[in-house]
């Protein structure tokens, strides 16, 4: 079970670092919203479910999607 | 090359700041009398076992009408910015068959969990906001799945009002009867039960209510700026 949370923590930090350097925005955007649904499972972990809820609901669907439309109505590729 | 080091002290003098005064309080030891009381007394006072629901709706039910409040001004900020008069459906290509008949079927389950989060916010985890939020992810996805969703904007805005309304107006009913706004005035029941705790539950749903349309108007300026034609876009 240690092991586990182990790997869900690591791969939150690689997920965010990738979201940083990828060059393609929308897939930078939904890098994002898989590491906040792990972030959400981590809160899950630390007896939160409240948080949980709030961040699954609006950090992996409604900030995604905002974002995507943002991408869709500007550049996708970054320079 | 002098700047970076003047930059490099004061961060150090900051961060060994923030280290000092953290040290000075041991890792998960309550020092906080108020937090003590919550714990110790709030199940009691609220008549419901979520102890996190009776510290935002009983304790401090008015910082909760401030931040539903601030979630509003959000919303009403981002409709001005979008606002551009007469804007016109582009013709887009419907998504195909599975998408629409699917996201149909599942957009009653999520609708249904979003009801039940927040009318079972004093007895189990969530409540309104997260309600409200799962509500409007629900919008999201029909927003996403149809070409013409025929939704009529008008309703959210009558559920907020609503919402609100209902809302201030326990408050007031509280201010009158027991003195206080926002007291506890209905009765609290057997613990457990769906209808206890007093006035938990019908702040709750005003709560879901307002949250979710305000979530989903957001959603609405959003999904269709992407798609209308007229204004700049």
């Amino acid at each position: 079970m240690i092991y586990f949370e182990w790997i869900l923590l690591v791969s939150i930090v690689v997920i965010a670092v990738f979201s940083i350097e990828v060059k393609d925005l929308l897939s930078a955007v939904i890098l994002m919203g898989v590491s906040s649904l792990l972030v959400s499972f981590v809160f899950l972990l630390l007896h939160a479910p409240d948080v949980a809820l709030s961040e699954a609901s609006i950090g992996a669907a409604l900030t995604m999607a905002i974002y995507v439309i943002a991408v869709k109505k500007t550049e996708r590729r970054e320079e | 090359m002098i700047r970076k080091i003047v930059y490099a002290i004061f961060i150090g003098i900051i961060i060994a700041g923030v280290l000092m005064f953290l040290s000075a309080f041991p890792f998960g030891e309550n020092k906080m009398l108020v937090g003590k009381y919550y714990i110790e007394n709030a199940t009691n006072d609220a008549g419901a076992p979520n102890v996190v629901t009776a510290v935002t709706l009983l304790y401090r039910g008015f910082d909760t009408l401030g931040e539903v409040m601030v979630l509003f001004t959000a919303a009403l900020g981002v409709s001005i910015i979008f606002a551009v008069e007469e804007k016109k459906k582009k013709v887009v290509q419907p998504p195909n068959f599975v998408v629409r008949v699917g996201s149909r079927i599942v957009f009653t389950f999520i609708l249904l969990t979003g009801f039940y989060i927040f009318m079972h916010g004093h007895l189990t985890p969530g409540g309104g906001f997260q309600g409200g939020a799962l509500i409007a992810t629900g919008f999201l996805l029909l927003y996403l799945s149809y070409s013409d969703t025929g939704i009529n904007r008008k309703r959210f805005m009558v559920a907020e009002g609503l919402g609100g309304i209902i809302y201030v107006f326990i408050g007031l009913i509280g201010l009158f009867v027991k003195g206080s706004f926002l007291a506890n005035f209905l009765p609290k029941g057997t613990m457990f039960d769906l209808l206890s705790a007093g006035i938990l539950l019908p702040l709750y749903i005003a709560i879901g209510l307002k949250v979710g349309s305000e979530f989903a108007g957001i959603v609405d300026d959003f999904m269709c700026e992407a798609r209308c034609t007229g204004g700049e876009g």
